[in-house]
């Protein structure tokens, strides 16, 4: 008997669902709400409109700051890669920044940009930006020579090099790095906007529960949150099927 | 200045590629290593040579000087009177493994170096070598979902594509299994008596060299000098139990120091 791939998976979770609701019911009481009233959280926020506001505000502040760390790091990574001389130069700076957590940056991104979206923009751009050009630096290290020496004895000029050969072959790694880093993104947007902001899915947990302590709606935005994670890893990984984007996997 | 060419490229004799006292020192840690000492060649439009020697001797340095991915320490490679100053299209090296683009499809790669050609150009030239080398039917399939031996006629194909005078093979067999490279070589001699180019073979098969070369050039150890050239004098198609192969073969075993018994 042959299941569909999904089936599995969503039984289990069925199966955990199920539990915890016995297990609430066993033993009422102030520690985690069940999921029978989470679920009613979600329809609250639904009929409130809140839901989609929050998930869409949340949403843009994570593709802007990602777009924006994209658009400076990749390019600027790409370069220092290639002259290695540069990235010497630049090196111990980026490792002193890389670990300094985007919400240490708070404070200043309060200070700089005031409370709203920019603030918080600018926390994820923090939050991407360091990683990406790693990502970057390394995969253009990775590039077999092979492939260089090729596009160089086929005459081409530097920016037909660049797009011809530069491009596609550090496409595969920076998908990996793109997608981990929307991982990431994902992850700081939620705290930005616990301190920062008014709105999105960060915002709706701290106020559900200063607001009175509504549990059931904290854990409706975690389940949230963990849905659209979810959607976006998946979103990224479609990217890398495309099958000219893909070649790393089978070219071992 | 036109009498000048006309003479130089009149000449029947005037060879296609010439290196003089070519000479390559690496530079390990600040301790110079010489790769290759002083060495003479001249190979003629249209020849098929193989470079021979023990592993690691220096014969992909002498290719890639040749080819103009490296520049030589000492002593100079000119093609047609011209000095190589770097790699070129009219020259075009082909790797061992992985040398076919993996992003592009069958017909991406063959006409990887024909941007510069119309459309209709390019499409026709695409379709005269995809049939050239047996690859109708995968036209638009990747790299990925071709056998080794497909993927090297591939790369022979994208090289032969942008019309070089020469080609530089760098041990392109070398990866593939004993039953497909021995298919390879004799794809590799119909294309080259239908396509005529000055072919340098790297290859440590002592019976590919014999298999394949007009002439056989033997390199030293390291650091790589010119040990011995050996005429092939054996019109193709080849039997490779004939005594005279196996006389050649014989002599460049020894040539190289190993011995006929194992």
């Amino acid at each position: 008997m042959k299941f569909p791939r999904w089936l599995r998976p969503a039984l289990f979770i069925a199966a955990l669902l199920a539990l915890w609701e016995i297990a609430v019911d066993l033993h009422p009481g102030q520690i985690l709400p069940g999921p029978v009233s989470v679920a009613g959280g979600i329809v609250d926020l639904l009929e409130h409109g809140l839901l989609l506001k929050y998930v869409v505000a949340s949403l843009f502040r994570v593709t802007w700051g990602f777009i924006l760390a994209a658009f400076l790091a990749i390019p600027i990574g790409l370069t220092l890669g290639w002259y290695r001389r540069g990235e010497m130069a630049f090196n111990p700076l980026v490792q002193i920044f890389r670990p300094i957590s985007p919400l240490a940056w708070i404070p200043l991104a309060i200070l700089w940009f005031g409370v709203g979206d920019l603030a918080a923009i600018f926390l994820i751009f923090i939050g991407c930006f360091f990683p990406l050009l790693l990502t970057a630096m390394s995969a253009v290290h990775n590039i077999p020579a092979v492939y260089i020496n090729a596009g160089r004895n086929f005459g081409l000029s530097q920016s037909a090099f660049v797009s011809r050969v530069l491009y596609p072959a550090v496409i595969p790694q920076l998908l990996v790095g793109l997608r981990i880093t929307l991982g990431v993104a994902w992850l700081v947007v939620v705290a930005a906007e616990m301190i920062s902001v008014n709105s999105g899915l960060g915002f709706l947990i701290v106020d559900a529960r200063n607001a009175g302590n509504r549990y059931d709606l904290v854990v409706a935005g975690m389940v949230i949150i963990g849905v659209i994670g979810l959607l976006l890893d998946l979103g990224m990984r479609s990217l890398e099927q495309i099958k000219s984007f893909r070649w790393r996997s089978s070219e071992g | 200045m036109s009498q000048t060419q006309v003479t130089v490229s009149g000449t029947m004799n005037a060879p296609k590629l010439r290196a003089e006292h070519l000479g390559v020192v690496y530079d390990r840690d600040g301790r110079s290593m010489p790769v290759l000492e002083d060495i003479n060649l001249e190979i003629s439009d249209g020849e098929f040579i193989c470079l021979v020697g023990p592993s690691g001797c220096g014969k992909s340095t002498l290719l890639n000087a040749m080819a103009g991915f490296l520049s030589p320490t000492s002593g100079s490679v000119t093609i047609d009177g011209e000095t190589v100053t770097g790699p070129d299209p009219r020259r075009i090296l082909v790797f061992q493994e992985r040398g076919v683009f993996p992003w592009l499809t069958v017909e991406g790669n063959i006409g990887f170096g024909l941007s510069k050609l119309s459309r209709s150009e390019r499409e026709q030239r695409i379709a005269h070598y995809v049939k050239t080398v047996r690859l109708e039917g995968f036209e638009n399939s990747y790299p990925s979902d071709l056998s080794g031996g497909m993927k090297q006629r591939l790369q022979v194909a994208r090289a032969l594509a942008v019309n070089p005078d020469i080609l530089f093979l760098d041990e392109p067999f070398g990866a593939l299994d004993s039953i497909t490279r021995v298919i390879m070589r004799g794809e590799l001699l119909r294309i080259w008596e239908a396509e005529r180019r000055t072919i340098l073979f790297v290859t440590h098969d002592i019976d590919e060299a014999v298999q394949l070369a007009d002439r056989v050039v033997v390199l030293s150890s390291r650091p790589a000098r010119i040990q011995d050239v050996l005429t092939i004098d054996i019109a193709h198609p080849r039997n490779i139990s004939s005594p005279r192969y196996l006389e050649l073969r014989d002599e460049l075993l020894k040539q190289i120091g190993l011995a006929y018994e194992i």
